[in-house]
């Protein structure tokens, strides 16, 4: 237990600097030296130091919704079995709970957008929600899928201990389908191209940037923080998959653990790297094919496991 | 064809009772008979002399055109038979107080009071200095919403208010409303000691300013008999080429950068410096602001800053080419590009459109090949229309030119180049003359017309920037366009605001 709250800490205070490493590949790519890999605690520091503005037209809900999608990202975390090891909190269905805090969270900053009455706002929110509901579908296809192979609903029994390598024996190759349905997912729910552009400044394009446009100081912080969570989640479930084993030397372990983590930011990084965003109309169909993989995936396993 | 309109030549003084002054339903007949069979409006403006408004028009087709009339207060609108004349109209509404009759969508340009403080056709009253105060196109129905973007953009640019109507995602309508950066040009301009104008010409749209010098600088020389040695003339067509190049490929780099595929974007940064960087090697400016001035240019070229210039376009040309390669083959961005924002020949056609957002639609037109001056009578401009009109079709236009333009200065850099620097000399224009110049600026044709009193002293000084014919095309490229996609479509653009603000 102590060891699991251990690296929970150790989960909270490393994630801004994985998300870093996405900068550096990226600048890389295009022949640059990048920002230092501590780039986003010094971006958290200043923010936390700022104060923060508040639009005269917006209520209560703008200012809960920071706090409540930084407050789900972290009790996500809890739920997590951060390298291998079992995580804080669990009980049966905990992965239903899991995807509905990370649920719960957008839904606040969904509303917080609502509340600023800006059009630009808006129209983020109502693309914010729209694309996550074909992640929703995905998700739910992936443990369907992960229950009829272990028949368990907790994330621990999928990704503690020696558990993946477990789901890579009943599933075999079908499993890379659900990796790159997680990817897409991963850049689906996260942001990132070629769903969306975290790094523009053109709200007309923007998905999630948009919604956080009004939030300033100690709240835009929360936000930022909130997402290095949820990157961090769902970095860490592909991480497990890409390397299942547990063995007896836990520091062995946690290098290996973050050596895939780094592997899963790292191809964000090329990702973004080496292709150019989607038009957003095409964005569903790039989400859904996430879907299809899995459900593909599915099939094919029911298959073979009769 | 007959008409009643003078032919004249690009760059060429004329007297001024030499240009017919037709009856108004004479001058309104023939105009509109030369624009139906594909003419173009270079120039529709009004100007006072002796206390009385005339109209005078520049058209082109295969060659020039000018006509003026007395200008009546109220006459019927030629937009509404002849769409091409829309934004002139309204200018001359605005600047003059004329008013025409049935125009589709009269609305001010730039928002200040007239020249002469005549009653204002609008009913606006100026004192109060907050520019805005108009109605916008609005498409009525429960499900329309409107999005303002501007005049205060999240980005250090230029100020400039959106106006969209859409549906969900789609666009319907988006209106342009500029002037929040009028200065006042086209009123200062005349009283100005002809010292300053090559001064405040350059910066009237700072990425110009070697257009903007060039304009200025052919109208004052053939108003005062002057001329510029060839030598001069090929170190004005190397800065104007240069000038070309650095903005094609910082709007190429933006391009990419707006699509979210950042290679071509970082490494078309670092060359569009790379570019600034020679004209500031000519003449100490980035921007080749102090370079072209009446009679040649300030500074020569060295056979030493020669040598320099060409090793680095040699080293350069590789890069380019294959950045541009690497932004137009990648199928990501393919995706983005084709089908963008696309505008149809027949449309461009409406509006006008120059420049390359014209070639982009399947004109061909360019003033270096069209009407040609200075050195570029002597050099092969090839056509490059592409037919699609999309985004795609926009950066591929900007890319070969960049090639084409590279191609030019290393052959215009082969030889020594021999001129004679010259200062500020004391002009004297000629007296009652009409002189009008285009050029093919980066972004299109950009044009320049002054009229002078018997004193010799400038009357009326009239400044078109491409952008003027164009921003209207961008408009037409966001109908039944995503709303996202907006940003992308501006870019390909990248019209000027300042340049129209005046």
């Amino acid at each position: 237990m102590i060891k699991s709250i251990i690296l929970l800490g150790l989960a909270i205070l490393s994630a801004p600097f994985f998300s870093a490493i996405i900068l550096k590949v990226k600048a890389f790519f295009g022949g640059k030296k990048g920002p230092p890999l501590l780039i986003n605690y010094y971006t958290l520091l200043k923010l936390f130091k700022k104060g923060s503005v508040y639009s005269n037209s917006t209520t209560f809900i703008f200012k809960m919704g920071p706090m409540v999608s930084f407050a789900s990202a972290l009790t996500v975390l809890m739920f997590l079995p951060i390298a291998g090891n079992n995580p804080i909190v669990s009980f049966h269905g905990d992965v239903i709970f899991v995807f509905y805090l990370l649920g719960l969270g957008r839904f606040f900053t969904i509303a917080a957008a609502l509340d600023t009455a800006s059009p630009f706002e808006g129209m983020g929110a109502a693309r914010e929600a729209y694309f996550p509901i074909i992640c929703e579908a995905t998700m739910f296809m992936v443990l369907v899928y992960f229950y009829k192979l272990t028949g368990q609903l907790t994330l621990a029994s999928y990704f503690s201990g020696s558990q993946p390598s477990g789901l890579w024996h009943l599933a075999g190759a079908p499993l890379f389908f659900v990796i790159v349905a997680i990817f897409i997912v991963l850049l689906t729910e996260n942001s990132r191209v070629p769903v969306d552009d975290p790094t523009t400044h053109l709200e007309l394009t923007m998905i999630h940037e948009v919604m956080v446009l009004d939030h300033s100081g100690p709240d835009l912080a929360f936000i930022e923080l909130g997402s290095f969570y949820k990157l961090f989640f769902y970095s860490t479930l592909l991480g497990r998959l890409i390397y299942p084993f547990k063995t007896q030397f836990p520091v062995q372990d946690l290098c290996l653990f973050t050596g895939s983590l780094i592997a899963v930011y790292g191809a964000i990084g090329i990702t973004e790297s080496v292709m150019a965003r989607f038009r957003m109309d095409k964005v569903p169909r790039f989400v859904l094919a996430s879907f299809g993989l899995v459900f593909f995936a599915t099939i094919l396993t029911m298959e073979f496991i009769r | 064809m007959k008409t009643d309109f003078l032919q004249i030549s690009n760059g060429e003084a004329i007297g001024r009772e030499k240009i017919p002054h037709l009856s108004f339903d004479n001058f309104y007949r023939n105009a509109l008979s030369i624009i139906r069979v594909g003419g173009k409006v270079v120039h529709y403006f009004a100007f006072s002399d002796k206390g009385k408004i005339k109209l005078m028009a520049v058209l082109r087709k295969d060659t020039l055109k000018v006509a003026s009339c007395d200008a009546p207060d109220v006459y019927p609108s030629m937009t509404s038979q002849c769409e091409p004349f829309h934004m002139f109209e309204r200018e001359i509404a605005e600047q003059y107080a004329i008013r025409p009759e049935g125009h589709p969508w009269l609305k001010m340009v730039r928002y200040h009071a007239n020249f002469l403080n005549r009653q204002d056709v609008f009913g606006n009253d100026y004192t109060r200095d907050i520019p805005g105060n108009f109605d916008y196109y609005a498409v009525e129905g429960q499900e329309v919403h409107e999005v303002a973007v501007g005049p205060v953009h999240a980005g250090v640019i230029e100020p400039g208010h959106f106006r969209f109507n859409c549906i969900g995602e789609r666009v319907l309508n988006l209106e342009i409303q500029l002037g929040y950066q009028h200065r006042g040009v086209e009123k200062m301009l005349p009283g100005v000691a002809p010292k300053r104008l090559p001064v405040i010409v350059e910066g009237i749209a700072g990425d110009t300013a070697v257009g903007y010098g060039l304009c200025m600088s052919q109208a004052v020389e053939a108003l005062s008999s002057l001329q510029a040695d060839p030598g001069a003339q090929i170190i004005r067509t190397i800065a104007l080429e240069l000038e070309r190049i650095a903005n094609h490929v910082g709007d190429l780099g933006a391009l990419s950068g707006d699509v979210a595929f950042l290679p071509p974007a970082n490494y078309f940064g670092r060359m569009r410096g790379d570019f600034l960087n020679m004209t500031l090697l000519i003449c100490g400016n980035r921007f080749g602001k102090g370079l072209v001035r009446p009679g040649g240019t300030r500074f020569a070229l060295t056979e030493e800053i020669r040598k320099a210039l060409n090793e680095r376009i040699s080293e350069l040309t590789p890069q380019v080419k294959h950045v541009i390669n690497l932004l137009l083959t990648n199928s990501s961005v393919q995706s983005r590009f084709d089908d963008c924002g696309a505008v149809t020949k027949a449309d461009a056609e409406k509006l006008g459109l120059v420049g390359p957002a014209g070639r982009a639609c399947g004109l061909p037109y360019d003033v270096r090949r069209c009407f040609p001056t200075g050195h570029y009578g002597q050099l092969n401009i090839p056509e490059n229309a592409k037919p699609t009109g999309d985004v795609h079709a926009r950066a591929t236009v900007r890319g070969e030119e960049i090639l084409q333009s590279l191609e030019i200065i290393t052959t215009l850099l082969s030889a020594p180049v021999k001129t004679r620097s010259i200062e500020n000399r004391k002009l004297s224009l000629a007296p009652s003359s009409f002189v009008v110049t285009l050029n093919e600026a980066w972004r299109g044709e950009l044009s320049h017309c002054i009229l002078t009193d018997a004193d010799g002293a400038i009357l009326r000084y009239k400044v078109k920037d491409p952008s003027f014919h164009n921003w209207n095309g961008l408009s037409m490229a966001l109908r039944d366009t995503e709303i996202s996609d907006f940003p992308l479509n501006n870019k390909s653009f990248n019209l000027s605001y300042c340049g129209v603000d005046l």
